[in-house]
């Protein structure tokens, strides 16, 4: 089985924004600022998962810019086998439907692909959305907030999952190749070992491969900039939440019960 | 025809409470920009909720009851969807940022070539196009944003905007359409559905009271419960409380859980980490409990309680019970 895996890098979770002339930047004092998507470690960890017990190989795909390859790293060290790094300066500026017009791309030029897993979300945009366009870009079967993958049948080509949705969590099966989007609840993701981090720094210095338009036989109007439809012309910070906290205090736990709950009545939040 | 088309999510006649949000939501934007709304709603029930669907703001009603969308499944729901904007015509198509409405949507997109704009807070109108705000990085940051080309796809948060009152002196249309996709040409079989027990969903909650750490135990989770439910809330939980197994995932609050905004949020032995933030911050009222004066959460929280929560809570439940009955 060939399975893809769709990640990307993004700011650490405690990276501190900042925005000046519509251009974010940010910096973590507390560690690195550029992590792979937390979201895509659960992918990758769920695509080893499945190779161990099927056999087959995984490629780690992402599109970002030069230095973004935290993600291809990680997923690398973790135990993918390949990994393709999409860059291109024309990719700049991609919304979702650009985006998925790549991955797709970069997919069918691999041919073979039997499933991709993507993270839930990317906590950069935080859309969601990525996933699911690049399956009806295939036509691939679409399934998203995948919880649990219950069964691969490689003899008759389908897939079931558990799917964790508001209203409890929803089996289905449906046939390969399949795009998955998966939740925390999945699994667990590995440590990457010593051995496989070594293994990754060699592989990103010599054995990564680059793919930008040419390569990928892209038509250069649907990505980046030229293909995107949405726009963001104005990014800023929250205006900081009003009001200091109003600290309650009584002798006894009802005393404090009572002050608080004739505040929130007050409030009419009830 | 350049309407707005707004996506009505329904289950046998019982509409998931976003969805009259959008359609307020899309009746205010809609008058401004001077079009129509129409809505869609697929499935056995599609009928049902037509009529009130018009009292909330549609002009006009697509319903399709077949069998073949008696379970949502993204495909047929999204080609249907697609079919009704192309033969349409629609200047934006809107639904709840909910699983299936960020799905439909994001197929949807894609067959119409389409700027997709999710999870949106707020919707204004300039210069007769639509501008959305959404929170980005977590929240840590607003962007607002645009779309070059028509339709416009958006899907809106729970609990964002306001859903109006039914004007049951509104009229409109009801038309029957047929499904796009021939019955047997769905891939996606739906094997069982675990229903989720009967709890408030918390994307959708009004009041949420949440465990951390501090409960130190799933027994501990129990005093917590109590305050939930004497209050109609719906119960949250920090990932340090899901990772330690005292709950399941369902109930995680955060950057890797869910995202709410009640009108009340009461954090119990939460220390306030930047990532559970992330997915509460914009809560009205937030309530913090914790022992030790100098978590961060108390800096988000507008009341405060230094002190044990297994005393705290148990009195809160006490006093609520007594003064809301
Ligand atoms: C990639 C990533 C994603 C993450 N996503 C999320 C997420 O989605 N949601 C999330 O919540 N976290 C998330 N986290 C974890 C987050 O960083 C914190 O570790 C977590 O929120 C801590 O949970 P907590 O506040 O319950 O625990 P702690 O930080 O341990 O706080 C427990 C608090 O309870 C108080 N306490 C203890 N006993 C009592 C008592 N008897 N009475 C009153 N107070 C008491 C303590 O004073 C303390 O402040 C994420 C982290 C990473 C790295
Ligand atoms: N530029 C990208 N390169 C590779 N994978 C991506 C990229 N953008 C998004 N993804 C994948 O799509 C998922 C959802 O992303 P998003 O729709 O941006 O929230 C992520 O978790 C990744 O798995």
């Amino acid at each position: 089985m060939h399975i893809v895996v769709c990640a990307k890098q993004t700011p650490s979770t405690t990276a501190v924004l900042a925005v000046a002339n519509g251009k974010v930047t940010w910096s973590d004092p507390g560690g690195s600022p550029d992590i792979a998507n937390p979201w895509d470690e659960y992918a990758v960890e769920e695509a080893i998962r499945l190779i161990e017990a099927h056999g087959g190989k995984i490629t780690a795909l992402s599109m970002g810019p030069e230095d973004a390859r935290e993600a291809l790293k990680t997923a690398i060290a973790m135990g993918c086998d390949d990994a393709v790094h999409i860059t291109d300066s024309r990719m700049k500026g991609s919304d979702t439907l650009a985006t998925s017009y790549v991955l797709a791309q970069a997919i069918k030029k691999l041919d073979d692909v039997d499933l991709v897993i993507f993270g839930r979300q990317a906590i950069d945009g935080d859309t969601a959305q990525t996933s699911m366009q690049v399956a009806r870009r295939l036509g691939w079967t679409p399934l998203s907030f995948v919880a649990a993958v219950n069964e691969v049948d490689l003899a008759e080509r389908t897939i079931t999952v558990t799917r964790s949705i508001e209203a409890g969590r929803q089996k289905v099966k449906g046939p390969l190749p399949a795009a998955l989007s998966v939740l925390k609840e999945i699994n667990e993701p590995r440590y990457p070992s010593f051995k496989g981090i070594r293994k990754a720094t060699k592989y990103m210095a010599s054995d990564l491969q680059v793919w930008g338009v040419a390569e990928l036989g892209a038509d250069p109007s649907k990505v980046g900039s030229a293909g995107a439809r949405v726009r963001w012309p104005e990014v800023f910070a929250p205006p900081p939440r009003e009001g200091e906290c109003t600290m309650i205090e009584a002798d006894t736990p009802d005393g404090v019960a009572a002050l608080l709950v004739s505040k929130l009545l007050e409030e009419k939040v009830l | 025809m350049s309407d707005i088309l707004v996506w009505l999510e329904q289950q046998s006649g019982a509409v998931a409470p976003v969805s009259w949000e959008v359609l307020s939501a899309a009746r205010n934007v809609a008058g401004q920009l001077g079009v129509g709304v129409v809505a869609a709603a697929f499935g056995p029930g599609a009928q049902q909720i037509a009529q009130p669907a018009i009292e909330r703001g549609a002009d006009t009603v697509f319903v399709c009851e077949d069998d073949s969308l008696s379970v949502y499944r993204a495909e047929p729901f999204a080609d249907l969807l697609s079919k009704l904007a192309r033969d349409h015509g629609v200047k934006a198509i809107m639904a709840g940022a909910t699983s299936a409405g960020r799905d439909v949507l994001a197929l949807a997109a894609v067959d119409l070539d389409a700027g997709l704009i999710p999870d949106c807070t707020a919707l204004t109108v300039a210069d007769g196009k639509l501008k959305a705000t959404r929170p980005v990085y977590a929240g840590k940051l607003i962007s607002h944003l645009t779309c070059d080309s028509e339709p416009v796809l958006m899907s809106l948060r729970s609990r964002a905007f306001a859903a109006s009152e039914p004007d049951v002196s509104r009229s409109g249309n009801v038309v029957k359409v047929d499904p796009a996709t021939n019955a047997d040409a769905i891939r996606v079989q739906v094997l069982g559905l675990e229903a989720a027990a009967g709890e408030v969903s918390l994307t959708d909650a009004a009041i949420i009271v949440s465990g951390g750490r501090g409960v130190n135990g799933p027994e501990g989770f129990e005093p917590v419960r109590v305050l939930a439910s004497a209050v109609g809330g719906a119960l949250g939980a920090s990932r340090a409380a899901v990772d330690a197994g005292w709950i399941p995932y369902a109930h995680q609050v955060g950057q890797t859980g869910k995202t709410v905004s009640p009108d009340l949020y009461i954090a119990c032995g939460i220390s306030g980490a930047i990532q559970h933030l992330a997915g509460m911050r914009t809560s009205k009222v937030i309530v913090a409990i914790n022992k030790d004066a100098e978590a961060p959460i108390f800096k988000l929280a507008q009341y405060g309680i230094v002190g044990d929560l297994f005393k705290i809570v148990p009195a809160l439940s006490a006093e609520f019970e007594k003064r809301l009955k």
